[in-house]
């Protein structure tokens, strides 16, 4: 709290708030200009970017949802061809997954993680910049690939001898392939940046039980992510290997295992689900207090249920793949423990339904996503259920019902509680509030569309409807049903034009937010909005797990840290007190430069294997100049 | 479990989704595998469907008890926390305990699945992209044969399905009859369809197959076992020479052109099998994998131009003139 004895002029020794502020803002902002963008390593320039990147995949994805439910209309119809429709929900389907949903739940830990436990940069901030280039060149990859009618058409998951080489000619199947490593990547170094950011920037005081449910499942998410990505990255370089060198790991002529694919795919394929749906829930838990107007309940077991539901989660698999003739004996456990997991996510609906019920709910946007969440995921989850049975599973999968489950679970269970959570957090990263007369119109629009879109599916499934067809015949009885549905996805769809309509209008015309509009509890809401590029101007004493509420006056603040330049605080594992300082890199131009080498490395690899021996010159020539020591007050510490 | 079949089939007809007569539909189940599946969907519909409501009403008491009086926080109570503890204790015990009754209920439904003897009827199933070849098997070679997008078994009695993988990866599933089998290259799996009663069920591909796999249907014809017996036996025979002269015209054209290669007609030259056997193909009610129903005319336009009827088929285009196309057009029809 109170200054530091006598050290050097640069330390902040409690200095006026205006020098602090300037000097401050000469060490850590980013020069403005192409250069600056080009170059900033600031976790909420990148953040942003890449929340804004995965919006605008996301509407690619719902352009091609609604083309693909033009075509499924009415039986026989010829909008889209075999070829194109297979394109189209294969590049639907990785689109959302791996350049939607898994980004934009890393780049909301990416923005809000650092704020929220009270730190002025991610950890590793270049490596933070070079994961987003990563991602940013995947996507164009495989949007690019598309638009040149040579997208993968084989699914999202890609299942081989279809997606070898003896079935699936030309670069199809490669460009997915490839696509998957430039997401991995960067998904990779974005969990390793949260869980160093988590384990040592938080804020002196931010004991494990004081740290942010957001920010919680941002960590368990993060170990998810590095336990489950390597399983895809095996599977997908075998899959390149075995089309691009003639290996045959997925050969069965040849001693290799047809299944082998389908255990590695889905043994990061469950998982995925959880790495987007805990950040979810996190959001869930962190936006409810504010709006309840009290802490959340169950605090412990709520951070126990992340925890559980991100181990129970590679227990899972299996249930993927029971039709595909396994031992029943070790299917019957897979089913045990799939529904075992409704278990923790009962446990963390319970938890917030009493919140509600002890609470005194304000109607605001937000609020109203999480109830729409409710509502929503218990049906999805109560579905997942059904598919977690071998039996039942049987008869359901791949079909409809199966359709419609996940899209239950992933816009019920994970796009909810994201809109909610872009409603709750715009004004802190724009400064303006959105609109919450749109905003109402936003949540019924995509609630009511959103159901009435989904809910006949289950009954498609029922009766008989596969998915990835492309067309039906009259007789099967299935054509009033996808008219409705399709009529119904219009709906949905207006209500995501106008959420977009709302977020761009009211960057500009938004009312002025303050810092804190919602009078909510975390760090986040101590700082300006938006925050200085250094985030706090004085790191934040965390006396309790709603800080800014327990300190309704002015929270205690730590002084000492270097202002010359970027400094920040680390600080213990279990009760965050803090231990030294430590300087954090500033902007860069050679995270972008690594990305570009590392990008035409792995896009030409997919032509010719040498690539990769040709391609690391330049790679490691980036890293050398990335490392180079370059006069900076920083590289002193 | 029975009030939540008519529960969910009434949900369905009231949707105006159409009937659940179809003959592709899990909730119209003439089979014993399939009847087991969708008693216990009913079960666990009335399940989920009750803790689902459950929820939502504790949702909708929760947020309209009581509204926001004022903007500060309230620090909860030390007793209402504990009740609020107590609360969610007991949901998630019995939460803990429905889930226990259903996974229990889903086992014994599997051991049901598996409990069916074995008899008789064995068929060898062959999934390729985007057709389906039966061959029937028996102790005696000369009793075996093949067909194609098409099976017929007797009710009542148990028929064995080995599936056995060529090029990709499809599923074999009839919803109507049994849940679904996956028939992968490298392994083995089987499964075993049990008709109730007589009737048509259809089937489909239900693993993505690549471009035609939309259209990778078949049709299983249950008969009684008389009627099956007949129609074996007229299986086994070769074809029949062709009675008129155009037909007899369409069959030299058939054997002059390339179609020989890869369709085989029992009594013929031709004994190609890439393709499906067309020994009966008029006995068969579809062709092209349940594409189109099995006339004269659907022959003539598959063979004239199967690309545009099913882009991506296997099948080229063999270039014939107009009247070696209704030649050989009335030959096909006549191999019943």
């Amino acid at each position: 709290m109170s200054a530091p004895a006598i050290l050097p002029g640069e330390l902040d020794r409690g200095a006026e708030r205006a020098i602090l502020h300037r000097q401050l803002e000469r060490t850590w902002a980013t020069p403005a200009g192409f250069w600056g963008a080009l170059t900033t390593v600031d976790h909420k320039t990148i953040g942003l970017r890449y929340i804004v990147t995965a919006f605008g995949f996301l509407a690619l994805g719902g352009v091609l949802a609604l083309a693909m439910r033009w075509q499924l209309a009415r039986p026989e119809s010829r909008v889209l061809s075999a070829d194109l429709y297979n394109q189209a929900f294969t590049v639907h389907g990785a689109n959302m997954m791996f350049l939607f949903a898994v980004p934009v739940m890393e780049a909301m830990a990416v923005y809000l993680v650092p704020l929220m436990i009270g730190t002025r940069n991610i950890a590793f901030p270049r490596l933070n910049a070079f994961s987003y280039w990563i991602y940013l060149f995947g996507g164009i990859l495989l949007w690019a690939a598309f638009a040149l009618q040579i997208g993968p058409d084989v699914g999202w998951f890609a299942y081989v001898p279809l997606s070898g080489p003896q079935y699936s000619s030309g670069k199809r199947a490669d460009i997915w392939a490839q696509m998957i490593t430039f997401t991995e990547i960067a998904a990779l170094a974005i969990a390793v940046e949260i869980v160093v950011t988590v384990f040592k920037q938080r804020a002196p005081g931010m004991s494990l039980d004081r740290i942010p449910l957001f920010v919680w499942g941002a960590l368990v998410t993060s170990f998810l992510v590095m336990l489950a990505m390597p399983a895809i990255m095996i599977a997908s370089t075998s899959l390149i290997l075995d089309r691009l060198v003639g290996t045959h790991f997925f050969n069965p002529t040849e001693g290799g295992d047809v299944l082998l694919w389908q255990h590695l795919f889905w043994f990061f394929g469950h998982p995925e689900v959880y790495i987007i749906f805990l950040p979810a829930t996190g959001m869930v838990s962190s936006m409810l207090p504010t709006f309840a107007r009290r802490p959340v309940f169950g605090y412990l077991p709520l951070v126990l249920s992340i925890v559980a539901i991100g181990i129970l989660s590679f227990g899972l698999w299996v249930h993927h793949m029971f039709t595909t003739g396994l031992p029943r004996l070790g299917e019957s456990f897979f089913t045990a423990s799939s529904m075992a997991i409704a278990v923790p996510a009962g446990v963390q609906i319970f938890c917030w339904l009493a919140t509600l019920w002890d609470g005194r709910p304000v109607w605001r946007t937000p609020l109203l996503f999480i109830a729409a969440f409710i509502v929503t995921f218990v049906l999805g989850g109560l579905t997942g259920v059904m598919v977690a049975s071998v039996p039942l599973d049987l008869q359901v999968h791949d079909t409809y019902f199966v359709v419609a489950h996940f899209h239950y679970v992933l816009i019920g269970g994970a796009v909810f509680p994201l809109l909610g959570a872009i409603y709750y957090w715009y004004p802190k990263m724009t400064g303006r509030m959105l609109s919450e007369r749109l905003g109402r119109w936003v949540v019924g629009l995509i609630f009511v569309g959103f159901h009435l879109t989904f809910f006949p599916m289950h009954f498609l499934g029922l009766q008989g409807m596969p998915r990835r067809v492309y067309t039906y015949q009259p007789e099967m009885g299935w054509g009033a049903a996808n008219l409705f549905v399709s009529l119904s996805s219009i709906l949905l769809a207006a209500g995501f034009a106008l959420f977009f309509l709302d977020v761009i209008r009211s960057a500009r015309r938004g009312p002025v937010a303050g810092d804190n509009p919602w009078d909510a509890s975390t760090l986040e809401w101590a700082t300006t909005s938006p925050p200085p590029p250094y985030n706090f101007a004085r790191i934040p004493v965390v006396t309790s797990a709603n800080p800014l509420w327990s300190e309704r006056e002015a929270l205690p603040v730590v002084t000492g840290l270097r202002v010359d330049r970027r400094e920040i605080v680390i600080s213990s594992v279990s009760d965050a007190t803090p231990q030294a300082r430590e300087s954090s890199p500033r902007d860069s131009i050679w995270p972008l430069v690594t990305a570009v080498a590392a990008s035409v490395m792995l896009i030409a690899s997919i032509f010719t294997p040498w690539a990769v021996v040709w391609g690391a010159i330049p790679v490691a020539a980036a890293l050398i100049g990335w490392f180079w020591p370059k006069g900076l007050p920083e590289d002193e510490a | 479990m029975r009030a939540g079949r008519r529960l969910a089939i009434g949900v369905g007809l009231g949707l105006g989704l159409g009937g659940c007569s179809g003959s592709q539909s899990a909730l119209d189940a003439h089979g014993a595998q399939a009847s087991a599946l969708r008693d216990l969907m009913g079960l666990f519909t009335v399940v989920c469907g009750t803790v689902w409501l459950l929820v939502l009403l504790a949702l909708a008491v929760a947020v309209w008890r009581r509204r926001a009086s004022g903007r500060e926080p309230a620090e909860p109570g030390a007793t209402s926390e504990r009740r609020l503890g107590i609360v969610v204790g007991v949901a998630v015990a019995l939460t803990v305990l429905t889930i226990t009754g259903l996974t229990f209920a889903s086992y014994r439904t599997t051991r049901g699945l598996t409990g069916i003897a074995d008899e008789g009827v064995t068929i060898r199933l062959r999934g390729y992209q985007w057709w389906w070849e039966a061959t029937y098997q028996d102790q005696a070679p000369e009793r075996v044969f093949r067909t194609a997008n098409e099976l017929r078994i007797p009710v009542g009695r148990p028929v064995r399905v080995e599936l056995a993988g060529v090029d990709v990866i499809h599923s074999f599933w009839v919803p109507s009859l049994a849940g679904k089998q996956d028939i992968i290259p490298g392994r083995q799996n089987e499964i075993t369809l049990k008709a109730e009663r007589p009737g048509i069920y259809r089937g489909q591909c239900a693993e993505f197959c690549g471009l035609q796999h939309a259209h990778m249907a078949f049709l299983v014809i249950a008969e009684l076992p008389e009627n099956y017996e007949a129609w074996r036996s007229a299986q086994l025979r070769a074809a029949e020479p062709p009675a008129d002269p155009e037909a007899a015209r369409g069959r030299d054209v058939f054997l002059a052109k390339s179609c020989k290669a890869c369709h085989a007609i029992r009594g013929t030259p031709a004994g190609g099998v890439l393709g499906p056997d067309l020994t009966h193909v008029a006995s068969r009610e579809t062709i092209a994998a349940g594409l189109l129903p099995t006339t004269r005319g659907s022959l003539a336009a598959w063979v004239a131009d199967p690309q545009t009827v099913k882009p991506g088929s296997k099948m080229p285009l063999v270039p014939l003139d107009a009247d070696e196309l209704r030649a050989v057009s009335a030959y096909l029809a006549s191999l019943k």
